[in-house]
């Protein structure tokens, strides 16, 4: 339950900055997550945070106090660790005990609260087992709930899903919600998953080589990605580098234009136009296109469950990706390769990112 | 040649080799139990005599009783300065860790008799500027043999701690353990299999030493190992049989038992 603040944070490795002058505030009771590619200096910057990892410059503040040079013991900080990291020789209870313990809680409250901690991740059951006897998914679940036991006055979690079923990471996505604002934990949560990132978070912060790429909402992050990195990183498929001409239109740089509304972007500056493959409209063969479609063919379908992807060409030989609902989610019937159609986006479907 | 005729042969050869090393400790056993007043084939019958003789032989029972003494200082004494050792080396970050890890993989590769009189010649360097007695008095010998069990301690335990998780050090220490609970509760427990294989290890290393003790008993104290030596100058009979056995059985089930803790051959 306290605020955090780094301050131009560093870290380097030899003559490389793992994290590269990092500057963020995170609010009391705050769910952000760390969201990029693996190897951008995620886990460094959580590391250093907990404590483990000393910083080559900058500053860290939690709860308004300079933790900087504090070793983790006395930062009262739950950490969740990638690799799970529990005590192989402890049970499972044990394991969740071990912060207690060192509180010195009388024997009574620490046996009640290591149970509720347990009920809260399913494991009661698997008490007094060792960890090397659980699945990879409970040991995850046992790092989280030793983590969460102490009530931490921030909560650190480094990919806490990454090796969860489907099933099981939704309900601990809910659970991990549930807690963290029934307790109110300021929660920093790393993940690679934009998914997870999106249905988790309060505010994601997007990372890459070690600085912070786009800082926002989840709403704002995947509506307005600011850069093409980001785009990509929110599944914008489409991305045509060209120049935004004043009359309305995008001129790409094989001269096909596509016309755009009057929004955003500078005219005449070479920029990239990020259209969502789910916003391109396919007219098939016998349907009246519209006045600005082009014509198209399907050089591919990739079928997805709940949709179908289809990698186009259009007549000017661009390349494009389009999404459709497949027959079982309400969808029209799945298009063949080789099938010709013609294409629309509409104006409010592009978006203009600087180059 | 098929893939299984490939391991048919290999399995064939791993036998002969296996049977090659062993023929010597089975033939000792054997010996053992043979009637024959020198050691001789065939046996013209069998007794348990050899063991009760040795174990009637003041110089075995004493030997024996030394040789264990020994290596259990020797093993403790290792264990307390290894363990310490082996958490600066592997956690630490100094100028000539590396050489240091190097020059321990030494006692491995220079031969006993070598390693025994460059210590005997230390010793009787440091007396001659000391005055103080240390070779062939018990605390030579103890030193000696702690010095025997040190780089084999500090080797496993080192392994043991290299591939024990670090991280759960941090997560100890996140939940508020000062560094000593971290050790005493976290660090230690988990490369405990890799302390006891030290332990008996050190225990073996030190029991069936001969070529450095050699040179550092003193009169009237010799090493189980040198009292063969001694008996095999004057006679060649079942006891010395009979006492090789059981050696064999002491340090076959220390290696079997430490092998289970830690793999040994991924140490060496
Ligand atoms: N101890 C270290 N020594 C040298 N380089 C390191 C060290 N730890 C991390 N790095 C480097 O720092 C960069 C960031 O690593 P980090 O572990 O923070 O990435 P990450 O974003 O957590 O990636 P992932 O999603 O794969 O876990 C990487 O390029 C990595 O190689
Ligand atoms: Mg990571």
């Amino acid at each position: 339950m306290s605020t955090v603040a780094l301050r131009s944070l560093v870290k380097r490795y030899g003559n490389v900055n793992a994290v590269d002058d990092i500057t963020l505030d995170v609010a009391e009771g705050q769910l952000v997550a760390l969201l990029g590619p693996s190897g951008c200096g995620k886990t460094t910057t959580l590391r250093m945070i907990g404590g483990f990892v000393e910083a080559s410059a900058g500053s860290i503040l939690i709860g308004g106090t300079d933790v900087t040079r504090l070793p983790p013991a006395r930062r009262n900080i739950g950490f969740g660790f990638q690799s799970y990291a529990l005590f192989p020789h402890m049970s499972v209870a044990q394991n969740v005990a071990f912060g207690l313990e060192m509180r010195r809680l009388p024997r009574a409250e620490i046996a009640q609260r290591v149970n509720q901690a347990l009920d809260r991740v399913r494991l009661r059951a698997m008490a007094d087992r060792l960890p090397k006897h659980l699945s990879g998914g409970q040991q995850q679940r046992v790092s989280l709930a030793r983590a969460l036991v102490i009530e931490p006055s921030l909560l650190l979690l480094d990919e806490p899903l990454s090796n969860l079923d489907a099933q099981l990471r939704g309900e601990m996505k809910l659970e991990i919600r549930q807690i963290q604002k029934a307790m109110g934990i300021t929660t920093i949560f790393v993940t690679h998953d934009q998914d997870e990132a999106l249905s988790i978070a309060d505010r994601i912060v997007v990372m890459r080589s070690g600085r912070i790429e786009q800082d926002g909402t989840p709403e704002s992050v995947f509506a307005a990605p600011r850069s093409r990195f980001v785009a990509e990183f929110m599944g914008v498929t489409n991305l045509l580098p060209g120049t935004f001409e004043a009359s309305g239109c995008f001129r790409l740089t094989n001269g096909a234009a596509i016309r755009i509304s009057d929004q955003a972007g500078a005219p005449e500056r070479e920029s990239v136009l990020a259209i969502r493959p789910e916003r391109i409209r396919i007219a098939r063969a016998g349907a009246t296109p519209g006045p600005d479609d082009l014509p198209a063919e399907i050089e591919a379908a990739t079928y997805r469950g709940l949709t179908v992807e289809y990698r186009l060409r259009t007549g000017s030989g661009l390349h494009l990706t389009a999404r459709q609902p497949t027959p079982a989610t309400g969808g029209p019937t799945m298009l063949e390769p080789g099938a010709c159609i013609h294409i629309g986006v509409p104006t409010d479907a592009c978006l203009l990112i600087p180059a | 040649m098929s893939s299984t005729a490939i391991r048919r042969t290999y399995g064939a050869v791993s036998a002969l080799v296996l049977a090659f090393i062993l023929l010597p400790l089975v033939v000792i056993v054997w010996v053992s139990f043979f009637a024959n007043r020198i050691l001789a084939f065939p046996a013209s019958g069998y007794t348990l005599d050899w063991y009760a003789r040795a174990l009637a032989t003041d110089s075995f029972r004493d030997g024996f009783v030394t040789s264990v003494e020994t290596a259990l200082f020797a093993t403790a004494a290792s264990l307390l300065i290894g363990i310490p050792a082996s958490l600066g080396l592997v956690r630490g970050r100094f100028p000539g860790r590396d050489a240091i890890q190097t020059l321990l993989l030494a006692p491995m590769v220079v031969p006993g008799i070598v390693g025994g009189a460059a210590l005997f010649i230390a010793y009787i360097e440091v007396e001659a500027r000391l005055d103080l007695q240390i070779a062939g008095t018990l605390g030579g010998l103890l030193v000696a043999h702690t010095l025997i069990a040190l780089p084999w301690t500090i080797r496993l335990v080192t392994a043991s701690l290299a591939s024990a998780d670090r991280a759960i050090e941090e997560a100890a220490a996140s939940l508020g353990a000062s560094p000593l609970t971290v050790l005493r509760r976290v660090t230690l427990p988990a490369i405990r299999p890799g302390i006891v294989a030290a332990a008996l290890f050190s225990f073996v290393i030190s029991f069936i030493d001969l070529e450095k003790s050699i040179f550092l008993v003193g009169p009237g104290r010799t090493t189980l190992q040198i009292a063969l030596v001694n008996y095999l100058e004057w006679s060649l009979d079942g006891t010395v049989a009979a006492v090789a056995a059981v050696q064999i059985l002491i340090v076959g089930a220390a290696l079997l038992i430490s092998d289970r803790y830690a793999r040994l051959s991924q140490v060496f």
